[in-house]
């Protein structure tokens, strides 16, 4: 039996399938790609209720009512800056260059950490105007399709901290690498989803 | 083999005690024993839909029998073919086989969804009869509108006259099924469903829930009393004098939980008591549903 | 303090659940003194409980599954001793409120925590050593989904000493298990603990589609590989697409329990309908992921022993891909009496009917690969040949209840429970008990007793048409699922009968463990010493039983499928390094505590949201996170197994081979 050669590249006429076991960077790469799949169909399910749900009022308030331009806009341009930022960010670590990428993933951070404040300032509002989650179905759809994302945001903040951390004390190593990959894959899907619920839930609405 | 002669040995032989079985359940009772047009609708469906795939499932059942006992491995006389893997006109048959099969039933299916739905009325020269279900923790309330009266856990309706249902729960889900008469359907809170069906001859007919609702649920039982026509007049006249009262406060004793309820009639019925419960207005009173 | 957890939790005054809790805590006690006592912790800690090898993690996956077995069929028996005495106005001797919490742990145990974990298991133990890799793309990942399923069980088996389980039926409808109608712990025992076995059935999906999608050996193009990681890649996909619903859908249930949202709520606009629409989006292709893998071990297991390949390859691939694809599209089929219409119910019910062609299509190709075969009736051919006349009948009745008028008079009868356990246990459990067979001795270096796995079969096969084939009679009689008693004296023979059929099943369970105990008293008379006990064609059985850590010391290069078998052609069959290629340094992942820990977090947050001990849950929590943070800052996850080491292994073993 010959030696595998994982000659990925050098070999046109071997078709990818018969090349071996990919490497690592692949195989982490898809794998996440195969995790955020599953996460949009968690998305989708909600969407799905959301659309079911969202004329049940119980007389209550309705999307038109509640939700306000302002702070939407203002959601949307931090999350669609926060990508730009994450984006040069993956620039700045494939150039293994640490300064330019610590300040991006700041800008990143601080971007995500505006949404969310904006967001908190939105739910809390809604929530000592009497409508909350537990008004009606309309708003229980909105509030957990609205609230998954934000909590989804919530966690890549957190992960987005426990890389920068991570890049200071084991550096720019392959694994390191493949986890801020699998992060910026992940900060964009979320920037994808809230395109969603943006269309969705607050356009809708109107 | 001997192993493989038993096995077809056991099949026959179970085959043979299910279609015995089969034909003494038809005696009886039951979904192959239908009363009415809808049942029997429904039983000509599942005979020709079962004779037709027992012509396909009978000789796989057959062929795996007599290949595995013909090419066991001691069997010097059958040929083996190491290198068969493949034939064309095999994969034709095989794959046309299911698709012809399934293009009939289907068939079946789209012309028997369309003639067999629930909300469909039964076509007849006599006026239909309404009543309105409300499924309830644990019995069944049947309300005649025409009538003006209703009945806890016994249906009585006239033979031989289409009934045209509209149901409700005023709880958790439930499904108003009287096997031997045809289709059932679900009941669901805030929701109303429609059903029809029709008793051809007097008697008196089991009924059910058929989903699952709760600690109560095996006591959901109701007899539907199908009388002759005229014999169904008397009973509701007899009712309206007779009867108590359906009024909000007894609709709140009957939301109450309980099992086992004896049949009970009502003179009298609250106005739009159905459509109340059915768009969820009346709200049951849930701190009874606490178990410990 | 403790929530809602007080000493009332326990069920001092039900004898039976004290028996039966008391029998399982005293052989747990048992167990982990014996094991302290013999000092077996350090090799368990280090063989088993930290590895991240997929052989091992497949083992414990099929044992736990083995495990759970006993304690679904014990409810099994409950419910059919019931309903044997429960005629006329006899009550039996479980009132409902203890009989509605065995027939929902029933179906729960068996499906989540029975099925799944054993074909996850064969797919773990299996699918590396047929591609021709080394383990699976993500070990630790791997450990960290067995572990939580374990930590489901643990938690669906603690329900039964502390507080209750769900008496809602296994896929807990709405409003039924709302807070209004089911305001005690079982439903939420249900919830969480699937929550969380759920997440590490979903992380297997992801880990199995990269394995087979991006780990095969040089050579092998997706139309080389054996077709039990066909069927295993549409199950995982399925899997990948699938239980994110279930999520979602219990996500949102937990929601209107523990925070008055209004999902399902039968109040302020909730829709009971859109739960059950949206967990039977989940549960149609539930059983696909299960039925699948076990075609696929059907499918191994026909072409193995009738010693020719697979009839029609291309034609199976492409029959498993549109089952795959369909059982997306007929998820209404579980609910065409909650009114949706007809031109919707016929449009379901064709779709239905259209998945049994290329089922159909599959039965045909394992006829023909029969056909012209040196058929050796081994174990795994009498459930292959007990499967493919059972389960035809299964798939018979499901597609006459594809009919909807038909449905409408069979829909939750015990017509559909015979139907269902038809299909689960004619497909699912004879593939699995063929696959656990099969694969057996390619685990342990020996081959399971003979007489045994016959005896074993026959009382499932018998056993099985005595339990069901009544239950088609009385749901044809008019009788409906779930009952608890019923008035009909005319349908206790038929429960009889259907008792007489569990208790013959309760005999082949009984015997799977003394065939186990058996076979490793006397595993010398039937060592596996060349690899391949059974003449097979596929990789696995190129390499020793068992395999050495890292399967193959050198990948093999596939050139067509059936690899195993054309080496054989070619070769005399003995292994050996003939082209003399130099071994290469191979890195192996270490040991990892990971997946324990993080399942061991799971079931401390998990009790505590049940139980509402919010400290507790926090805490819980924060283990989470610290787990995942020591993870993440491990950087000696591998090994290295030098070159001459992996020499000096493959030379002893292929020495042993030739001694035999």
């Amino acid at each position: 039996m010959n030696v595998a050669h994982q000659a990925f590249g050098s070999s046109p006429e071997i078709p990818l399938s018969m090349k071996g076991p990919a490497p690592t960077s692949v195989v982490v790469g898809f794998g996440f790609w195969l995790f955020l799949l599953s996460d949009i169909i968690i998305f989708a399910a909600l969407f799905a209720a959301y659309a079911v749900l969202s004329g049940e009022t119980a007389g209550g308030p309705n999307g038109n009512e509640l939700f306000d331009k302002g702070h939407v806009l203002l959601e949307t341009a931090c999350l669609l800056a926060s990508s730009f930022t994450c984006g040069l960010g993956s620039l700045a670590v494939q150039r293994r260059d640490m300064q330019w990428t610590f300040v991006w993933m700041a800008a990143t951070f601080i971007l995500g950490a505006a949404f969310l404040t904006s967001e908190a300032s939105e739910f809390s509002a809604m929530l000592t105007a009497g409508a909350g989650p537990s008004r009606s179905a309309f708003l229980s759809a909105f509030f957990t399709l609205v609230g998954t994302h934000g909590l989804h945001v919530t966690i890549g903040l957190f992960w987005l901290l426990v890389m920068m951390v991570q890049v200071m004390t084991l550096g720019f190593r392959p694994m390191v690498r493949r986890r801020l990959f699998c992060f910026s894959l992940f900060w964009h899907a979320l920037d994808i989803v809230w395109i969603g619920v943006f269309t969705i839930v607050y356009l809708g609405a109107s | 083999m001997r192993a493989i002669g038993s096995v077809s040995r056991i099949i026959e032989r179970s085959m043979t005690l299910a279609a015995a079985s089969v034909l003494l359940a038809s005696c009886g009772e039951g979904v192959l024993d239908p009363q009415g047009p809808v049942g029997k609708a429904e039983r000509v469906i599942l005979y020709n839909a079962t004779a037709i795939m027992l012509a396909v499932v009978v000789p796989v059942i057959l062929l795996t029998a007599v290949f595995a006992y013909w090419f066991r491995a001691d069997n010097t006389r059958a040929k083996y073919l190491p290198d068969w893997e493949y034939s064309g006109s095999i994969e034709m048959i095989v794959w046309s086989i299911p698709a012809l099969v399934i293009l009939f039933l289907g068939g079946i299916a789209w012309v028997g969804s369309h003639e067999l739905d629930p909300p469909k009325t039964i076509e007849s020269a006599i006026a239909p009869v309404d009543v309105e279900v409300i499924s309830l923790d644990w019995k069944w309330l049947f309300i005649y509108p025409a009538e003006g009266i209703a009945s806890l856990n016994r249906l009585v309706v006239p033979a031989g006259v289409p009934l045209r249902f509209r149901l409700t729960s005023a709880s958790v889900m439930n499904s108003f099924f009287v096997p031997q008469l045809g289709s059932q359907i679900y009941t669901m809170p805030g929701m109303t469903t429609r059903l029809n069906l029709q008793a051809d001859r007097a008697g008196s007919y089991s009924g059910l829930s058929a989903q699952f609702s709760g600690e109560g649920f095996s006591d959901m039982r109701f007899e539907l009393l199908a009388v002759p026509a005229d014999q169904f007049e008397t009973w509701a006249k007899t009712v309206k004098t007779r009867g108590s009262a359906l009024n909000a406060a007894a609709f709140a004793t009957l939301v109450r939980p309980s099992k086992a309820d004896r049949p009970e009639t009502y003179a009298y019925v609250a106005p739009d008591l159905f459509e109340a419960v059915s768009s969820g207005r009346v709200v049951e009173d849930s701190s009874s549903h606490l178990e410990k | 303090m403790l929530g809602k957890l007080t000493w009332a939790a326990i069920p001092f005054d039900q004898p039976i659940v004290m028996i039966a809790s008391g029998t399982v805590g005293l052989a747990i006690v048992g167990l982990l003194g014996l094991i302290t006592v013999k000092g077996w912790w350090p090799y368990l800690w280090r063989e088993w409980i930290t590895s991240v090898d997929h052989k091992r993690i497949g083992v414990m996956y099929v044992l736990l599954a083995l495990v759970m077995l006993v304690r679904g069929f014990a409810d099994a028996i409950m419910m059919r001793s019931q309903l044997a005495l429960a005629a006329g106005g006899a009550q039996g001797f479980l009132p409902p409120e203890h009989y509605n919490q065995i027939f929902s742990a029933h179906g729960t145990i068996m499906i989540f925590f029975v099925a799944m974990p054993f074909v996850v298991g064969l797919m773990n133990f299996a699918l590396p050593l047929q591609l021709g890799v080394r383990d699976v793309a993500f070990p630790v990942l791997n450990s960290v989904s067995f572990w939580l399923t374990a930590a489901g069980v643990l938690l669906v088996n603690m329900s039964l000493v502390v507080g209750e389980f769900a008496r809602t039926g296994w896929l807990a409808y709405p409003p039924l298990s709302e807070i209004a109608y089911s305001p005690g712990v079982g439903v939420d025992y249900y919830l969480w603990s699937l929550q969380i076995s759920g997440l590490g059935t979903l992380l297997s999906g992801i880990n199995l589609t990269t394995t087979i999608l991006k780990l095969r050996a040089p050579g092998m193009g997706y139309t080389r590989m054996p077709i039990f990681c066909w069927t295993a890649l549409a199950s995982n996909l399925l899997i990948v697409a699938a239980f994110p619903i279930l999520t979602a859908t219990f996500a949102m249930l937990l929601l209107d329990r523990y925070l008055d949202f209004h999902f399902f709520t039968n109040d302020a606009g909730g829709n009971p309908m859109m739960y059950i629409n949206l967990i039977w989006a989940w549960g149609h292709p539930e059983v696909y992921i299960l039925i699948l893998p076990a075609f696929g071990v059907f499918s191994e297991v026909v072409a193995t022993f009738s010693g020719k390949p697979l009839f029609g390859y291309r034609s199976m691939v492409l029959a498993t891909m549109v089952i795959c694809v369909l059982s997306f599209m007929v998820w209404l089929h579980h609910f065409f009496t909650m009114g949706a219409g007809a031109n919707v119910n016929a449009f379901f019910g064709i779709m239905t009917m259209i998945i049994a062609v290329p089922t159909g299509v599959k039965v045909f190709n394992w006829l023909f690969t029969l056909y012209g075969g040196r058929i050796r009736f081994t174990v795994p051919v009498y459930w292959a040949l007990g499967f493919m006349v059972t389960f035809v009948i299964g798939g018979m009745t499901g597609v006459l209840m594809a009919i909807p008028p038909a449905d409408f008079v069979l829909h939750n009868s015990l017509f559909l429970v015979a139907h269902f356990h038809n299909v689960a246990i004619g497909g699912v459990v004879f593939g699995v008990l063929a696959g656990y067979t099969y694969w057996f001795p390619k685990a342990f270096g020996f081959t399971l007793d003979e007489r045994l796995g016959k005896a074993i079969f026959w009382c499932w096969f018998i056993g099985f048409y005595l339990a069901f084939m009544p239950l088609y009679v009385l749901g044809l009689m008019g009788a409906t699922r779930r009952m608890q008693h019923y008035p009909e004296m005319g349908w206790q023979p038929l429960m009889l009968v259907a008792l007489v059929g569990a208790v013959l099943i309760f005999f082949g369970i009984a015997l799977t463990v003394v065939q186990l105990v058996v076979s490793i008293r006397t595993r010398d008379q039937r060592r596996d010493l060349t690899g391949d006990p059974w003449n097979g064609r596929t990789l696995e059985w190129s390499i020793p039983s068992p395999p050495p850590p890292w399967n193959f010391g050198l990948l093999p290069q596939v050139e067509g499928t059936d690899v195993y078998w054309a080496m054989k052609q070619v070769s005399s069959g003995t292994r050996s390094n003939a082209a003399g290629d130099a071994y290469q340094p191979i890195h192996m992942p270490r040991n990892n505590p990971t997946g324990f820990f993080v399942a061991f977090f799971a079931v401390v947050l998990g009790f505590a949201l049940i139980w509402h001990i919010w400290w507790m849950a926090i805490a819980g929590l924060l283990g989470e996170v610290t787990v995942g943070l020591v993870q993440a800052w491990r950087t000696n996850g591998e090994i290295e197994i030098s070159a001459e080491e992996i020499a000096m292994a493959e030379k002893a073993l292929v020495a042993r081979e030739v001694a035999a």
